[in-house]
């Protein structure tokens, strides 16, 4: 039997301003029937058009320069336009990022789902819609008729994209092409899609080729796994194998950057990846890794490696016997301070936050109460739609709350406008970006950004520019980039500026929002040891939103769990994370395979978020607990049950009750 | 349907009300002493303050407003000052010549515009689109007067063709009609081909580089299904609306052309009655022409909903 | 910083072949309005009633008039108001369009619902025919024509920039500069006007194409520029009764107007095309 995709010594060039990218440089691999592969990379290592190659829809500037693709043994170059779509009706099919964009917004989910049946085996009419519902039904969607009858915009993006991999799955095809299928989706949601794709596999006989930044989702699916690097494949194997130990430098800076297993900051700080990633085309000589390897040496400056073959398993490295033992980075963070008690330098109680569109409210904060300690960094975690944005906003005074909200720093109430806080209250509240692309002046210089923060000190110009030298060189920024205008930095080096700017006043409290969301994982690991760092340093407090568990638990003393605007659980970081929790954190927990651990029931949760403009009555979580009693989640608030050392949890079990709950599914807490 | 109609409605009845706002202010207030402008300034002062009395603009300013938008939208659009007669007679019939001509115009550019833009998105940066943007572009800056006086020469002059004016022979039925006005069609066709083609083009570019384009691509489905399916059922929202907004654009040519070949519309209505500063007559005809606009728009909107039901969410919202 | 020569986008301009043409007939007309008496072989404002109406010949490359004035001669001084009153007219609406619109984007509110109501129906009317109506009740002049044309301009950039500023306040870096407590004309001039000042000299170029249309339809149409102006609109409208028998008399303005238009309007996305790499 042929294998169901074969790349041979496959590379695919972009034409940009006249001249030709190679992008995807001589790539080789092969899956066999039924058999599940990952490609995993951080982005511009070109996985994406790996997958897009494989089924012949490269954007109108690429071409497949070399090498051959085979699907189920037939070669895609050679194929005429019917054949081409005889294959793609019948034996690939394909799945990708953003299902909202994947399905044609003007089409009802029926006549998109039909036509799939209706090209691969003729069928018509009401043959076709009988499918179709099957096909629903099999992906888990509890109403398939209601549907069928929707437009895409009508479903949640869960929703869509099982009606996407309904589609693919419709012709049971011998490859199916998952790109990032899961991104951009919630936590809870990606964790049901995942399972989902790993029941679907047991039961079709498909091979799987799935692309991923996320190592996690790709060991999650995949029985073997590819590592590519500046379009490179630079290792492949077993994925228990490379995870357990991988045999190319990239493979393991990549896997030790992630704050894996439950990582702390007090165990020190994360691997980073010195250096960037070259531009297509820009190493011609050696290996492509070398200007960011801690091993290279002279030969592999000057001598290409090959794929070293080592039994099952391959490294593009020539010495891939050292690679595991690379020595972990040892710079240790500046001594933390021990967190102040005394007086909470933020104070947040009954805050809400009620938006009017078209006549309607929506909640985006209801009751919020929250302390936050000098030095200590408090997370906040949710997934969209929990109001972790919004709390932001209110704390920093860019919305304006509902009446009867107070927000106090250090005993003094904060105006609930920024424009109406005093000068020093500007200065001691900031805060970090998201999207650093946006969040810095795109007209300014760096040196201009940072400067103008600066003012807020009351400090003269030319004591501003003593200041900033040293504030640039804790951010790790050089002379010359100051000078830059943020488009010509790469989104890390962007992130820094944000940074340098948020520190830029001197602040008490920073509040980050997502701050590293946008940034691949090895750049990540750079920007949290950074704020770890300045916070050592500088005493500041952290108000850090994320929706990405492992990062919090990593970074965050105390940290709040939100949903739907209201703050479910509050406590100690390692308490909130592990038993007794919160239904809703519980399965906040599971779904994150950065902190679960080994042998936890995965707890999954059904159903639809609901909108902050119906919450439900009672506890809003109760539509979607798996944990939930009886009418009175549905009639009344919880309570808030105290579960010791400043732990809270919102919730009608009892606290001792919820232990014994979570311990008997988990075996061990 | 009914919503969107609710909620369009008001929005066009305070957008008529401002426009008839503009329209006072421009027709009798910004002139000033309306009797010396008619008049000229050799007449006699007695005569002014006697024309001033006869028409009432010495009347208080809102009493004038009132009186005037009461009657229009009765029907009584005033009395013609050159005329001495009523202005809504010779204001609507001159408005349903026009609606001729522009609609003869509008079956043209957008047939035309919209293959233009098809067959451009379907040659992205290759020479057939690059030419179609940069002539349609170019064709649509030259003035309608330019384009109408080389029509004129080539097909009136020296072909003979067509005939140079728009005035048909009494009784002339509607295929000579058409015959006749042909000729004050293309000038306007010319200019707004570009500007059609141009939107369909990116609707149509947005289209093919979708992700549902490639889905459906993916699915093996055929060229042509996809296109009928799942191309231009999305590219062509835009310029189906655009289309729409047109009729109200094509008045601003109208005024040039109409004059130009001697065609009794709105457009020719309104120029001599800036000439003679027949101002009921200039306020009459611009109000129509915006009242005509703000219809037009209503119904792009309504063509928006039947056409995306993504958008039919955002329309009445 | 590199000589502009050497810039990505300057090589780019020199490798658009429309955008240089654009530009080469621009500066063509730019210098006959400035040298236009110079240049011109004989004088345009002439009358020779021996030489009415002759066809182009070796003495009158393009013919003579009703006057019997050299056509190429008139052709070319004509470029002079057409052009001051274009650009005169594009810069005001320029300014206070920018300005509007930068006010109405960054403060919105009652303000701006109540303001953008008024442009909305505004746009109903198509730009000709408010020129019109306009100039007949303030009169007709170079100047008021240049006024005018600004005026009915303004709402139209305001618009476009309105809404790009929106865009742009609804940014992170706009939030930042709240942080800091940035005053409101602070946030918009330090803050948001040099981000949508491409999109403005942008909306300009395309506009100065616009603004010289209008004038040449308005002085076709005797509400722009007047006599004895040897201006291309006003000449094709004295001499259009005329085209039957003596085409040459309308068929060189007609071609100087169309090639002004063009040459701008190629100009105009060029340098689109340069902002949007």
């Amino acid at each position: 039997m042929s294998d169901a995709l074969r790349l041979e010594d496959v590379s695919v060039d972009y034409t940009v301003g006249g001249k030709a990218r190679t992008v995807l440089k001589g790539l080789s691999l092969s899956i066999a029937p039924g058999e599940a592969y990952g490609l995993v990379g951080e982005s511009g290592c070109g996985k994406s058009t790996a997958a897009l190659a494989a089924v012949r829809y490269l954007a109108r500037n690429g071409k497949v320069s070399a090498g051959r693709i085979l699907i189920d043994g037939r070669d895609l170059m050679g194929l005429s336009a019917s054949d081409l779509r005889g294959l793609r009706s019948r034996t690939v099919a394909m799945v990708y990022q953003d299902p909202g964009r994947a399905l044609n917004p003007s089409l009802k989910i029926a006549r998109q789902m039909t036509e799939v049946f209706e090209v691969a085996e003729g069928l018509r009419g009401q043959a076709a819609e009988a499918r179709a519902l099957e096909m629903l039904a099999r992906v888990q969607i509890a109403n398939p008729a209601r549907v069928m009858g929707a437009y895409p915009h009508e479903l949640s993006g869960g929703m869509q994209q099982r009606v996407v991999i309904a589609m693919a799955l419709s012709i049971n095809p011998k490859l199916l092409i998952l790109d990032e299928p899961t991104t951009g989706l919630d936590a809870t949601v990606e964790a049901e899609i995942l399972d989902l794709i790993v029941a679907l596999r047991r039961d079709y006989a498909t091979a799987i080729l799935m692309i991923s930044h996320s190592l996690s989702v790709i060991a999650h699916v995949c029985d073997r796994v590819g590592v590519l690097y500046a379009g490179e494949l630079v290792e492949e194997g077993p994925a228990a194998e490379i995870f357990a130990q991988a045999r190319h430098p990239y493979t393991v800076a990549l896997l030790r950057c992630l704050p894996e297993r439950g990582r702390l900051k007090s165990q020190g700080p994360l691997e980073t990846i010195p250096g960037f990633l070259p531009a297509p085309g820009a190493i011609q000589d050696g290996c492509v890794y070398a200007p960011r390897c801690p091993i290279a040496r002279d030969r592999c400056r000057a001598e290409r490696p090959p794929l070293y073959d080592l039994g099952g398993r391959v490294s593009r490295c020539h010495y891939w016997e050292a690679a595991p033992a690379i020595p972990r980075q040892t710079v240790a963070f500046a001594a933390a301070r021990p967190v102040s008690q005394v007086l909470p330098v933020l104070k947040v109680r009954d805050l809400s936050k009620t938006y009017t569109v078209d006549g309607k409210a929506f909640q985006a904060s209801r009751d919020i109460s929250l302390d936050l300690w000098a030095g200590e960094t408090l997370g906040l975690v949710g997934e969209s739609g929990s109001g972790k944005s919004t709390l932001a906003k209110l704390l920093l005074g860019l919305a304006a709350p509902d009446a009867g909200s107070t927000i106090e720093m250090e005993g003094e109430a904060l105006p609930p406008r920024a424009k109406t806080r005093s000068r020093a209250q500007l200065k001691a509240l900031q805060m970090v970006f998201q999207n650093p692309g946006l969040a810095l002046n795109r007209s300014h210089s760096v040196r201009r950004l940072i400067d103008r923060a600066m003012r807020l000190t009351g400090a003269l110009p030319a004591r501003r520019e003593e200041k900033l030298a040293v504030l640039a060189h804790e951010v790790r920024l050089t002379g010359p980039q100051l000078d830059e205008k943020p488009r010509r930095l790469s989104g890390g080096l962007k992130q820094r500026v944000g940074i340098a700017r948020a520190f830029a006043s001197e602040p008490q409290i920073v509040v980050c929002d997502e701050p590293t969301s946008a940034l691949d994982v090895s750049v990540q690991a750079a920007i949290l040891n950074l704020l770890v760092d300045l916070q050592a340093k500088q005493q500041v407090s952290y108000i850090f939103i994320s929706h990405d568990l492992g990062v919090v638990n990593y970074l965050a003393d105390r940290v709040a769990v939100l949903f739907l605007g209201r703050v479910l659980e509050t406590g100690p970081t390692r308490a909130v994370f592990a038993a007794p929790h919160h239904p809703y954190t519980e399965a906040l927990v599971s779904a994150s395979p950065a902190i679960s651990r080994e042998g936890v029931a995965r707890i999954r949760l059904h159903g639809e978020i609901p909108s902050a403009a119906a919450p439900p009555p009672g506890c809003v979580f109760n539509t979607r607990c798996p944990r939930k009693i009886g009418p009175i989640c549905e009639t009344e608030a919880p309570p808030a049950r105290d579960a010791g050392a400043g732990h809270v949890i919102a919730c009608h079990i009892p606290v001792a009750e919820l232990a014994i709950l979570q311990s008997s599914s988990s075996g061990a807490a | 349907m009914i919503g969107i109609l609710a909620r369009k409605l008001p929005l066009a009845l305070i957008t008529l009300l401002v426009l008839s706002l503009v329209v006072f202010f421009g027709g009798q207030l910004l002139p000033g002493d309306v009797g010396r402008s008619v008049l000229g300034p050799l007449a006699d002062a007695g005569a002014v303050a006697a024309f001033n009395h006869s028409v009432g603009v010495d009347r208080p300013v809102i009493t004038q407003y009132l009186d005037w938008i009461g009657h229009f939208v009765v029907g009584d659009m005033g009395t013609s000052y050159t005329f001495q007669a009523p202005v809504a007679p010779l204001v609507l019939s001159a408005l349903g010549n026009s609606l001729k001509l522009a609609g003869l115009a509008f079956a043209m550019i957008v047939p035309l515009g919209i293959l233009g833009g098809v067959v451009a998105a379907l040659n992205v940066g290759r020479w057939a689109d690059r030419t179609i943007l940069v002539v349609g572009q170019s064709l649509g800056v030259v003035p309608e007067f330019i384009s109408s006086i080389v029509l004129i020469l080539v097909f009136g002059v020296w072909l003979r063709w067509l005939p140079m004016s728009a005035d048909w022979p009494e009784g002339a039925g509607a295929l000579t009609q058409i015959y006749y006005l042909i000729l004050p069609a293309l000038p306007l066709v010319i200019i707004f081909f570009g500007y059609m083609a141009r939107v369909t083009r990116t609707g149509m570019v947005e289209a093919l580089d979708a992700d549902y384009t490639r889905t459906a691509v993916l699915k093996g489905l055929s060229w042509p299904t996809v296109l009928r399916r799942h191309v231009l059922r999305n590219a062509l929202v835009s310029p189906i609306t655009v289309s729409a907004s047109l009729v109200g654009y094509l008045a601003g040519g109208l005024v040039v052309v109409e004059t130009l070949f001697h065609y009794r519309g709105i457009g020719s209505v309104i120029y001599t009655a800036a000439r003679q500063k027949d101002f009921p007559m200039l306020e009459a005809g611009v109000l129509l022409i915006g009242a005509l606009y703000t219809v037009a728009a209503i119904v792009g909107d309504l063509l928006i909903a039947a056409l995306n039901p993504r958008l039919r969410a955002e329309v009445s919202a | 910083m590199k000589p502009f020569w050497r810039h990505d986008k300057f090589r780019a301009a020199l490798r658009s072949p429309s955008l240089m043409l654009g530009v080469v007939i621009v500066v063509f007309w730019v210098v006959c309005a400035i040298f236009g008496a110079r240049l011109a072989p004989m004088d345009p404002y002439a009358d020779n009633l021996l030489a009415t109406l002759s066809p182009p010949s070796a003495a009158h490359w393009f013919g003579t008039d009703q006057l019997g004035r050299d056509i190429f001669s008139r052709v070319i001084v004509g470029a002079r108001d057409i052009l001051t009153a274009g650009l005169m007219a594009t810069l005001l609406g320029t300014v206070l369009g920018t300005a509007l619109g930068l006010a109405l984007g960054y403060i919105g509110g009652v303000f701006d619902s109540v303001v953008s109501r008024i442009i909305e129906a505004l746009q109903a009317l198509p730009l000709v025919i408010v020129a019109l109506m306009a100039l007949a009740a303030v009169g007709t002049s170079n100047l008021t024509v240049i006024l005018v044309i600004g005026f009915v301009f303004t709402p139209l950039i305001a618009r476009t920039v309105r809404s790009a500023v929106r865009e742009e306040a609804a940014l992170d870096y706009v939030a930042a500069s709240h942080l800091r407590g940035d005053r409101a004309l602070s946030v918009m001039i330090v803050e948001i006007l040099p981000n949508v000042m491409p999109l403005v000299l942008v909306e300009m170029t395309v506009r100065l194409g616009f603004a010289i249309f209008f004038v040449a339809s308005l002085s076709f149409l005797g509400f722009g520029i007047q006599p004895p102006s040897a201006d291309w609109g006003l000449a094709i409208a004295e001499n259009y009764s005329l085209i039957g028998s003596y085409w040459w008399t309308v068929i060189f303005d007609a071609a100087a107007t169309a090639s002004l238009v063009i040459g701008f309007n190629l100009a105009a996305e060029g340098v689109q095309g340069l902002f949007e790499q």
